[in-house]
């Protein structure tokens, strides 16, 4: 392991255990309504779109508004990016005269970036004008990860005994308070750093080679920012962060790395502070870490290694460098792939359909599991919705009715739980059974042999976790995808959320039972083995067989040195 | 219902003044203001013609007398043809680890080093100088990919392979602050000081 690998593992890692219990405190003292720094410049803000909207700061909803405004605004978000999509030809902000998209790539664009996938069947670069770069899709970077927080915030609300909250406020809070002045910080800072950010048009140079090229621009920096502060992934060019134009030094893509893992994990140790066990917190974080350090490994020392057949060629060094970029060094490439797909940002610095087997496997984890810290609000949902499935798997061996935070755990919340907990498995496995089983499906194969049933399975992953990051070689683009990703990513994103906000909700209105002698703690070393125990084998059980025949076929293959024409 | 309609509507509206305009003209504007050359795209000139951004890698592949960056997989929006480092459509090769076609291609370009390079052997050949990048457009290689080529260069060019490798030795840029990431030349730059050292007028403007 190279001193570059080492120290910045040490910062990214570093950085961001260090900095989730300040962030953490931060944001449990905004959605408390207690005074912090901000208040000063904001509060004017906010109270003007309150005032606007008849919302006051301590109002409340049920789980069900809370369910229905969080839906509907979604919609309309919806619909208002497929119509500017639909007519970019004639709105302003367009230098590069780029026209009107079709009905099918709209509707990807539009489900994909409302439902925070972020899933790309096309290249910014040559598809979008800068008004629907930056006031289209950069502004539903904003707010789809702000209404994703706020569920999760209800949530933890409804765990610790309070009222849901309003969904009006707690959206505007996350952006005014998080998102925003975190994004022009983040902002600028890779603007210092080479990351153009200017509405002037394509750079035209003529090259010493004596060809001409042309250098897509454009406000790029603050894209980036929020980009990743969101978990978003939406790239503004096709090669997203390993074209050097977004992620031009291996500083900044440390700092992309950090940003997006900043919000998610504090919003675990705000968790701990919601519900006074803060031990709980860091036993969560701590499953959440060893599955994350576990990827980490899994992807640096395959690519380290590299590729047996490449290798058996004799060329100098052996590291698998096919799809990847120079400058980050292989340990800024693996925390970012490791963050990216932990955070289910799905941003990428690399080009994932090159990576070894036991790589691919790593990436498939983060997205299976979407609870290694996830997205901020909803990897926390997840990672709850396991812990309750564990206190329940607990109870049944020891025939005691199971508890969590003093409430009893039931039918009701663990049908609802299953609900949200199945559904994954079954858009990701339907899905993949159905590109496999039709000619449109298979159409969109690129590489041969395993890895082929590999790029499919990630695309359905991928949208189902509204990671959507791509194996590349995939057919993204043809109307199958197009629409059968498109609507994995609906149903990923509203349905279990829905049913998550329900368990909140249920729980909030039992009674609260007395801690006993036989009350399962949920803040031991102990419950950190039961946890991620029950994560994997619950995991294992869902999708082994199918990683059987991708990856691991893959794997075994390849060490036998067996190529596919 | 009606009134969550309304509300989330009127909501995207102030939602989309404060962070699609008020964000993206802010910050245009502070990076116009604090640091406009990055801004701009970080562009390289010769004689006052802008011939590069910085970041952003360009194919020499046609030319002996240039150093060479790494292969790339980006092709033409038109024709769907290979058209290495087009920047207007960043992609990487997608090629798998078991696929055939990505041994054939890098066996393809080990031979064009060998055939191009005098006394130059296979194990010599960095793999990343070999294996496509993940943009398209890395602008970088490492040190010991630019010295191989010296011989090539140093043939058409006509310049001593030592003043060739003092030239490339000066064109290393370190780790960021030192540690992050690994040392490497960035073969755009490393062309434009050729082109000075064979062109003295240009360099002096």
């Amino acid at each position: 392991m190279t001193v570059s690998t080492v120290a910045t593992w040490v910062v990214v890692i570093g950085g961001l255990l260090l900095l989730c219990k300040p962030v953490g405190i931060y944001l449990y003292r905004v959605f408390t309504f207690q005074p912090t720094l901000l208040d000063r410049p904001m509060k004017p803000l906010e109270n003007g779109i309150f005032r606007v909207l008849h919302v006051t700061r301590d109002s409340n909803m049920s789980a069900v508004e809370y369910g229905v405004a969080f839906v509907l605004t979604n919609l309309v978000w919806g619909i208002m990016a497929y119509t500017l999509l639909r007519i970019q030809g004639i709105l302003p902000f367009n230098p590069e005269h780029f026209g009107n998209l079709n009905a099918g790539l709209s509707f990807n664009t539009a489900a994909s970036f409302v439902t925070n996938t972020n899933w790309q069947a096309y290249s910014g670069e040559n598809t979008m004008s800068y008004f629907s770069q930056f006031a289209v899709l950069q502004f539903l970077q904003f707010v789809t990860p702000a209404s994703g927080a706020a569920a999760g915030l209800a949530f933890v609300r409804g765990l610790s005994g309070r009222q849901l909250g309003n969904f009006f406020v707690d959206l505007t809070l996350v952006l005014t308070r998080v998102l925003l002045p975190l994004a022009v910080l983040f902002g600028l800072a890779f603007v210092a750093l080479g990351v153009p950010d200017t509405l002037a048009p394509y750079l035209h140079v003529h090259t010493l080679a004596g060809q001409s090229q042309v250098i897509p621009r454009g406000p790029i920096a603050g894209w980036e920012a929020i980009e990743h502060l969101g978990q978003n992934g939406g790239g503004f060019t096709g090669a997203n962060s390993a074209n050097p134009l977004e992620n031009p030094s291996a500083l900044t893509n440390i700092l992309q790395s950090l940003a997006m893992g900043l919000v998610p994990v504090a919003f675990f140790y705000m968790f701990g502070l919601f519900t006074g066990k803060k031990r709980l917190a860091w036993t969560l974080i701590a499953v959440a870490g060893t599955l994350f350090l576990t990827m980490l490994a899994m992807i640096y020392f395959p690519e380290s290694a590299g590729n047996p057949i490449v290798n058996a060629l004799g060329l100098s060094g052996h590291a698998n460098m096919v799809g990847k970029e120079l400058r980050f060094g292989m340990g800024g490439t693996s925390i970012f792939e490791t963050s990216t797909m932990a955070f289910t940002t799905g941003s990428v610095a690399s080009a994932q359909d090159s990576f070894l087997p036991i790589s691919s496997l790593a990436f498939f984890l983060g997205m299976f599991l979407n609870m290694v810290f996830g997205g901020k609000g909803v990897g926390l949902l997840n990672m709850l919705m396991f812990v309750i499935l564990t206190i329940f798997l607990m109870g049944l061996m020891v025939g005691r009715t199971p508890e969590f935070l003093g409430k009893k755990i039931e039918a009701k919340e663990v049908s609802l739980t299953s609900v949200a907990f199945l559904l994954h498995p079954l858009l990701i496995l339907v899905g993949s059974a159905l590109a496999v089983a039709t000619p449109a499906g298979l159409a969109g194969v690129f590489n041969p042999g395993p890895h082929g049933l590999s790029e499919i399975l990630y695309g359905f992953t991928s949208g189902a976790a509204n990671n959507g990051s791509a194996m590349g070689g995939l057919g993204a683009s043809l109307p199958f995808y197009e629409l059968a990703i498109g609507i994995v990513m609906i149903i990923g994103r509203y349905a279990s959320v829905v049913a998550m906000l329900l368990v909140g909700e249920s729980l909030l209105h039992k009674k609260a039972v007395p801690q006993t002698s036989g009350t399962m703690r949920t803040d031991t070393p102990l419950f950190w083995g039961v946890l991620l125990g029950s994560i994997v084998i619950l995991n294992a059980l869902t999708f082994f067989p199918v990683m059987a025949l991708g990856p691991l076929a893959e794997h075994y293959l390849l060490v036998a040195h067996h190529v596919f024409g | 219902m009606l009134l969550t309609l309304k509300r989330a509507v009127i909501v995207t509206v102030l939602l989309w003044i404060m962070l699609a305009l008020g964000f993206t003209f802010v910050l245009v504007g502070l990076g116009q203001v604090f640091f406009p050359y990055q801004a701009n795209g970080s562009v390289v000139t010769v004689q006052g013609r802008p011939i590069a951004a910085r970041h952003v890698g360009q194919y020499f592949g046609n030319r002996l007398q240039y150093f060479w960056g790494r292969p790339s997989a980006t092709v033409s929006l038109t024709t769907g043809k290979p058209q290495p480092y087009n920047a207007l459509n960043s992609a990487p090769s997608n090629e798998g680890p078991t696929n055939a076609v990505l041994l054939h291609d890098i066996q393809r370009r080990i031979a064009r080093y060998l055939h191009t390079t005098p006394g130059l052997t296979v194990g010599q050949i960095p793999v990343s100088l070999v294996e496509s990048s993940g943009s398209g457009l890395d602008p970088d290689i490492t040190v010991q990919s630019a010295l191989i080529q010296v011989p090539r260069v140093a043939k058409y060019t006509g310049l001593r392979p030592a003043r060739l490798r003092q030239l490339v030795r000066s064109q290393v840029l370190p780790p960021d602050l030192g540690v992050f990431g690994p040392s490497r030349i960035n073969v755009v730059l490393l062309n434009v000081a050729l082109y000075q050292l064979l062109h003295p007028q240009s360099a002096a403007q």
